[in-house]
């Protein structure tokens, strides 16, 4: 099992939906978020082009923040989704200064919180919250274990690319052109 | 061009424009620990060298220090803690991937030889208060005195030290080479910041720590012979540092984009004049050619080239603490 997400960056409007719904489902504080997104200005003038790009932990297959904690806090559960345990994080920071996509921050009480790929609902076979409420429909979730999975096949079908691939982290969140 | 601009806000505190979570409570963390490593690294090599009578401040007067130094370093660390009551957890295991973990399990144990190091040189201590004419500070030895008179336990684990010192001094050379070195290896473990994340930053770090610490010798001794060979030897890691610095720059200019911009940092970006002038110049050229004067002769005194060095130290942590998270992956 590897779970991975595939966002088509051309469909993507902005409109921050994933946004939202990601702290609600997750009870985000006032103020953070879990996921964001990123508009990207290309070109030179009048040939401008712009895409949007929906930003979360990219949990990756090379784990800088796991391998930094100090107590094991910061985890690997199946299917590859990187997990904090809150009783277990001590706050050091460690974790945050490892990843290269600042998806990490300090929860106001205390302890490290980041994207879980809302491992809870993925359990029970739904699609994590950011990515059932997308209006567009432009992010898909799934296995890349499973060669039938809707993501496998979008993989194999389009070019795509990933977020600092020379940071060495291996990051499981694929934009598609 | 390519911009790149947030659509949803995202204004959490120390994430952006770069990471900034970590400043003045590591910095001066890194910066206690490596001189707390250089003066045991002194007292332990000394002191299995045979050299105890000859160095006494060395061996068993600067090592007191050692235990406030790391007491005062340890209290920052939790300080700089945001989930403080959670302290605990790090030593609920031992993560041989985390140079953290590996740092908090040395620091129990420096910490614990450290105090016990100079408390079984307690008779040469008072002697040693005597002898300057620091009678006012006789209440600490007496106060271990009645300790160890009326709890026979504290006795005992002093007369085991003292009687197996030599066996005791291996472990502790071993752990201080480890925290001098952990320091460095702690930064370069973090990829995500080109500038800390070369090779050199752990020898680097252990070769200023125990720069800081000759010269915390060579201030504080009384000893003209400590005082001089503490000189030259701190000399000689000056010009270590200086080649490792050196060494840390070239490499970084010859790598990819990111370690590039690391180095421009230093070179023509914002930590320039601090780190050439003030780092650079003042804290390891200036008290280097002072040590070499007096060597030649020239009355200067001590304190001077020692303070410069432990100024640089500490201004060295600083500078790599913050220009090490300014340096980052660049997204385009």
């Amino acid at each position: 099992m590897r779970y991975a997400m595939a966002i088509e960056v051309n469909k993507c409007v902005g409109c921050g939906d994933c946004v939202v719904a990601c702290q609600t489902e997750n009870n985000v504080p006032l103020g953070y978020s879990r996921d964001w997104i990123i508009e990207v200005v290309k070109g030179e003038y009048p040939n401008l082009f712009m895409h949007f790009e929906s930003q979360r932990c990219n949990h990756c297959e090379d784990t800088p923040c796991v391998r930094t904690c100090p107590t094991g806090a910061s985890h690997v559960i199946e299917g590859g989704i990187v997990k904090v345990a809150h009783d277990e994080c001590i706050g050091c920071g460690a974790c945050i200064e490892a990843c290269p996509y600042d998806a990490r921050y300090f929860h106001p009480d205390g302890y490290v919180d980041k994207c879980t790929f809302c491992d809870h609902r993925v359990k029970d076979g739904l699609d994590p919250a950011c990515v059932s409420v997308c209006p567009t429909h432009c992010m898909h979730f799934g296995d890349l274990d499973d060669p039938d999975s809707e993501i496998s096949k979008l993989l194999k079908e389009r070019e795509h690319y990933t977020l600092l691939p020379e940071a060495g982290t291996k990051p499981q969140i694929y934009y598609l052109k | 061009m390519e911009e790149r601009l947030f659509q949803t806000a995202r204004d959490i505190e120390g994430l952006y424009p770069h990471v900034h979570i970590w400043g003045f409570p590591i910095a001066t963390y890194l910066f206690l620990g490596g001189l707390a490593a250089g003066i045991l690294l002194f007292a332990t090599i000394y002191y299995l060298k045979g050299k105890a009578e000859d160095m006494p401040f060395t061996v068993k007067i600067a090592p007191i220090f050692t235990f406030i130094i790391i007491s005062i370093g340890l209290f920052l660390l939790v300080y700089d803690l945001h989930h403080k009551l959670y302290v605990w957890r790090l030593f609920t295991r031992f993560r041989i991937e985390s140079p953290m973990s590996w740092g908090a399990w040395t620091l129990v144990g420096v910490s614990i030889f450290s105090l016990l190091w100079p408390l079984s040189y307690i008779d040469d201590i008072e002697q040693y208060l005597y002898r300057r004419g620091w009678k006012n500070l006789d209440w600490i030895t007496n106060f271990i005195r009645n300790l160890e008179h009326r709890f026979a336990p504290f006795r005992w684990t002093i007369l085991l030290f003292r009687k197996y010192r030599t066996f005791f001094a291996y472990i502790l050379l071993f752990l201080s080479i480890i925290l001098g070195i952990y320091t460095g290896i702690l930064l370069s473990a973090f990829n995500a910041h080109p500038l800390w994340n070369n090779p050199i930053l752990g020898p680097l770090f252990l070769t200023s720590g125990v720069s800081t610490g000759s010269a915390f010798v060579m201030w504080l001794s009384n000893n003209k012979k400590e005082r001089k060979l503490m000189s030259t030897i701190d000399m000689a890691l000056i010009a270590t540092e200086l080649f490792f610095i050196v060494h840390m720059i070239m490499g970084m200019q010859a790598g990819p984009e990111a370690f590039k911009e690391a180095a421009h940092l230093f070179l023509g970006g914002q930590f320039t004049v601090v780190f050439w002038v003030l780092f650079v110049g003042f804290g390891l050229v200036l008290p280097f050619i002072l040590e070499g004067l007096e060597m030649r002769g020239f009355h200067i005194p001590p304190a001077l080239p020692a303070l410069l060095v432990l100024a640089g130290g500490y201004l060295f942590r600083y500078i790599i603490v913050l220009a090490g998270q300014m340096s980052e992956y660049p997204f385009n």
